[in-house]
């Protein structure tokens, strides 16, 4: 492979102080927990919405980067992308609905779990 | 494009040797293992949300669970040291890279050093795994559970702290022994007695007029429900057990479920970066020797390295919806 004697250093420092700073927000965020990050908007605080972006996009770049995606061939690159992105959020949407549901049934009915 | 090449003859496709895909046998099956490795992992983080959803207003506090720091005891330090763990697993990622890289230009000195330090980075992770799971283990308050199962933690009704469990029990005389094999009976044990016994904890309680109760309950504001004393002493009639610490059965900290699904998942990531430790450890031999300077490749470094990165993606995801979410 034409690209495999080069050396990537400065890429991989870059990659790591990407991924430093990211998790010093979160954490600040985190600690601080901003008054207007506790908003709720679909179903979710949006202090939790920035979290999940932000582990996706540490995720992308530990994917790309570190384990070199961004060098393989698209077809291998997206025969393993592919099927993690079309079946997680699919298995995540019906688990987190459904516990949602129970969660309902659990308020909403003549038990009480509480006591 | 490379390895696609193809024109020779028509025949030559299917007679093996040519890497359609640009990856060799070796490291397209690593790929494919941590893809079903991923799904595992997300199966598991999933159920853990349909839990959590289920349970959504009782579901503990992370930064009220884990909040110690070594060296500093007393200290409230939520989140610090997870974040501390997650960098030096993010840094040994990076030194993992280095090593692949260095081993692309076959400077074995290199090599051996950058995965030196990432075998260390690992250990001090596993470490502070373990430290986490004992302090965890071990419980800080102490908490009484309800005949609902539910949770009651002590706090102190003027200032709002969390007050442990020792702070307040007044001994009480009790009858009450551990059982021990040799008091026959030797194929039942008893798993031991809490430290204190509920009459010492409700003796403690009645005697202390400033404590209140806390429950389970997440106010609108994301805190747990505070009691007054009345409410507190009607509910502490409920109680049927202590509950000091937490483990797969019982959970100081509220609902077990969460005790359940913290043991299990970080269990399996802890087991995970510990495998990936002794492997980086063969590899590392390996290097030394010289087995893939002979080789004429570091394919192999290549190879463990995916699934090193693999164990930092996942602890990312962990990190994400234990610690923060």
């Amino acid at each position: 492979m034409a690209h495999a004697h080069e050396s990537n250093t400065s890429r991989i420092w870059t990659v790591f102080i990407i991924l430093s700073v990211v998790t010093i927000v979160e954490v600040a965020l985190g600690i601080v927990k901003p008054s207007w990050s506790m908003a709720p908007i679909l179903g979710m605080k949006i202090l939790n919405w920035i979290f999940i972006i932000l582990t996706i996009v540490k995720a992308y770049y530990i994917a790309w980067a570190f384990m070199h995606l961004e060098g393989e061939k698209g077809s291998f690159r997206w025969s393993i992308v592919l099927p993690l992105l079309i079946l997680i959020p699919y298995l995540v949407f019906i688990l987190l609905v459904e516990g949602n549901y129970i969660h309902d049934v659990y308020a909403e009915g003549f038990v009480s779990w509480d006591f | 494009m490379e390895a696609t090449v193809t024109t020779a003859t028509e025949e030559k496709v299917w007679s093996g040797g040519n890497e359609p895909l640009g990856a060799s046998y070796g490291k397209m099956m690593m790929w494919f293992f941590i893809v079903s490795d991923a799904l595992t992992f997300s199966g598991f983080l999933a159920a853990y949300g349909f839990s959590r959803f289920k349970f959504i207003e009782t579901w503990p506090i992370a930064d009220e669970v884990f909040t110690h720091f070594p060296f500093l005891h007393g200290v409230d330090a939520p989140m610090y040291y997870v974040a501390l763990m997650t960098f030096i697993l993010i840094f040994s990622s990076v030194t993992m890279v280095l090593a692949v890289d260095a081993g692309h230009q076959m400077k074995k000195t290199k090599v051996t050093w950058y995965m030196l330090l990432t075998i260390i980075g690992g250990l001090i992770f596993v470490g502070s795994q373990a430290w986490e799971w004992k302090n965890f283990i071990k419980g800080e308050y102490g908490a009484v559970e309800l005949k609902s199962g539910r949770i009651l933690q002590f706090l102190d009704g003027t200032t709002g702290e969390r007050v442990a469990l020792s702070e307040f029990a007044v001994p009480v005389a009790s009858d009450r022994v551990e059982h021990e094999e040799k008091d026959g009976i030797w194929f039942v044990s008893d798993g031991g007695l809490p430290t204190y016994s509920l009459e010492e904890v409700k003796a403690g309680f009645a005697a202390n007029k400033n404590l209140v109760v806390r429950t389970e309950r997440l106010t609108a504001e994301g805190k747990k429900t505070v009691l007054s004393r009345a409410e507190s002493e009607e509910r502490l009639e409920q109680a049927v057990m202590v509950v000091e610490g937490a483990n797969l059965v019982r959970n100081e900290y509220g609902n077990r479920l969460f005790a359940d699904f913290f043991f299990f998942i970080t269990g399996f990531h802890g087991f995970h970066v510990f495998s990936g430790v002794v492997l980086n450890i063969i590899i590392f031999f390996n290097v030394i020797m010289g087995t893939y300077e002979k080789r004429g490749h570091y394919e192999m470094v290549e190879k463990v390295g995916l699934y090193w990165h693999f164990v930092d993606l996942v602890w990312v995801f962990v990190f994400t919806f234990f610690y923060l979410v």
